[in-house]
């Protein structure tokens, strides 16, 4: 039976009709398309689902539509101003933290929600925050690069 | 071993606002129905259709279990839907039960830890259910709440096998209940996995120590392992080559001995071989010792 919720997606109001057995990723991919959530493993085990819920990292493969009602959800789409990228994007362009672009959205939110709460990261730091976040094409060196670069002179609300 | 995962079956959300409203949903709903909380456990057992219930009973709107309260006469009460990530962040369980601190900070990933409860842990009863050695060597108590009332069971009692607890089928934990520790003591948990992080404990250690201020001898010690047996499980023919002993290294290498025939793990795992976990419950038994007595001050 389907219920009507009401979604805060990138600071949009979306009032839905989901299916309980829907998940957070189904819903933002499929009913909103939002596509830059990527679906890795559906398990919680690969991160590339990672958004921000109310600020903080959630695998929303895992999380039921039904759960973000009313919450303040963040995707990649969120991120940039236009064209204007986001200072973590823009590190992750400088510093060649993107290779297929699969694992970025949500090694980029993780990173976000990382350098929110930690402005200023040690390399050990910033490699367990992203341990959720599974990278298979660049051995994670220059990801971390991306992350530490972007760390100077970070200020929450994007430069 | 999960092979291949499908989207969720059907499902009614049920969503109560008190515990006696989901006890008499579950009641009602016989065989039928599951409580959610975090739902990083369950949601992959229902996509893999281990699990198939046709409802799912949120507990995330009830208020109450969702809160950490302290006080030192009371000692701490954990909502059963307390998330790893708020125990992971708070100084207070850090500074005084340091153990189950190590335990929630090495536990999945950041994102899994933003939604999984301490409750989940528990009632999934894995043998390597991070979060139990230290509540057992914490000695902390459990309240099931059901149709017919509301009991109190040590830890202790509470796991009955792989997965299964001693919760019978309208029953709910609502809250972990862990005393005020007494002064010059401490506790540490060990975890031992292969790779840095994201991984299953292939061995963990917890250890409880209190400390005789003027002697420096082991008043008080409780030891739990988790992955070295069919449950979480406390070794206490261990405990007591400790207790009354001055933590010499020739008694803590006895007790390392005791504890790996404590535990019960006689066959080859998928993830560790028999010799090789036997080497770890000694290594790190030693060394969760250790490490708990450097924490408590004083004298040691």
């Amino acid at each position: 039976m389907k219920k009507v919720i009401e979604l805060k997606v990138n600071g949009e109001i979306f009032e839905l009709d989901v299916d309980p057995r829907r998940t957070l990723l189904e819903v933002l991919r499929e009913q909103l398309s939002l596509t830059g959530t990527h679906k890795g493993c559906d398990e919680g085990e690969c991160g590339a689902c990672t958004v921000l819920m109310d600020g903080s990292p959630v695998n929303s493969c895992l999380v039921l539509a039904m759960d973000a009602d009313g919450k303040n959800i963040t995707t990649i789409e969120g991120l940039a101003d236009g064209d204007h990228l986001h200072p973590i994007q823009t590190a992750f362009v400088e510093h060649a933290g993107i290779q297929c672009g699969f694992c970025t959205p949500g090694m980029i939110l993780t990173a976000k929600a990382l350098l929110d709460e930690n402005p200023e990261p040690t390399t050990e730091e910033i490699k367990k925050g992203i341990a959720g976040n599974l990278c298979r094409c660049t051995g994670y060196t220059q990801i971390i690069e991306s992350i530490s670069a972007a760390s100077k002179n970070y200020s929450k609300e994007g430069e | 071993m999960t092979l291949y995962l499908k989207r969720l079956p059907k499902i009614e959300y049920l969503e109560p606002e008190s515990v006696n409203e989901a006890c008499l949903l579950l009641r009602q709903y016989n065989g039928e129905a599951k409580v959610i909380a975090g739902g990083t456990d369950l949601l992959i057992q229902m996509k893999n259709r281990a699990l198939t219930p046709k409802y799912l009973i949120n507990l995330k709107k009830i208020s109450g279990l969702g809160e950490i309260i302290y006080s030192d006469t009371n000692g701490l009460r954990i909502g059963s839907a307390v998330k790893l990530r708020a125990i992971e962040s708070s100084p207070l369980v850090k500074e005084k039960f340091t153990a189950l601190f190590e335990a929630a900070c090495n536990m999945a990933s950041i994102q899994i830890r933003n939604l999984a409860t301490i409750g989940g842990n528990l009632c999934n009863a894995l043998p390597s259910a991070d979060t139990a050695p230290p509540l057992l060597a914490l000695d902390a108590k459990l309240k099931l709440i059901g149709v017919d009332g509301e009991r109190i069971v040590p830890i202790k009692d509470f796991f009955k096998g792989p997965g299964e607890t001693v919760l019978n089928s309208s029953e709910i934990l609502t809250e972990i209940q862990i005393d005020e520790p007494p002064s010059f003591s401490g506790s540490t948990y060990i975890k031992y996995t292969l790779r840095n992080a994201m991984d299953l404990a292939r061995v963990g250690v917890a250890v409880f120590i209190k400390l005789n201020p003027s002697d420096g001898k082991c008043e008080d010690v409780r030891i739990a392992l988790s992955a070295c047996a069919p449950t979480p499980i406390r070794v206490e023919k261990t405990e007591k080559v400790l207790i009354g002993s001055s933590l010499t290294d020739e008694t803590i290498a006895e007790a390392s001995e005791v504890a790996c025939d404590e535990s019960e793990c006689r066959i080859d795992s998928f993830r560790v071989p028999v010799d090789y976990r036997e080497e770890l419950i000694k290594v790190l038994t030693k060394r969760a010792i250790r490490n708990t007595v450097k924490t408590i001050g004083g004298t040691s």
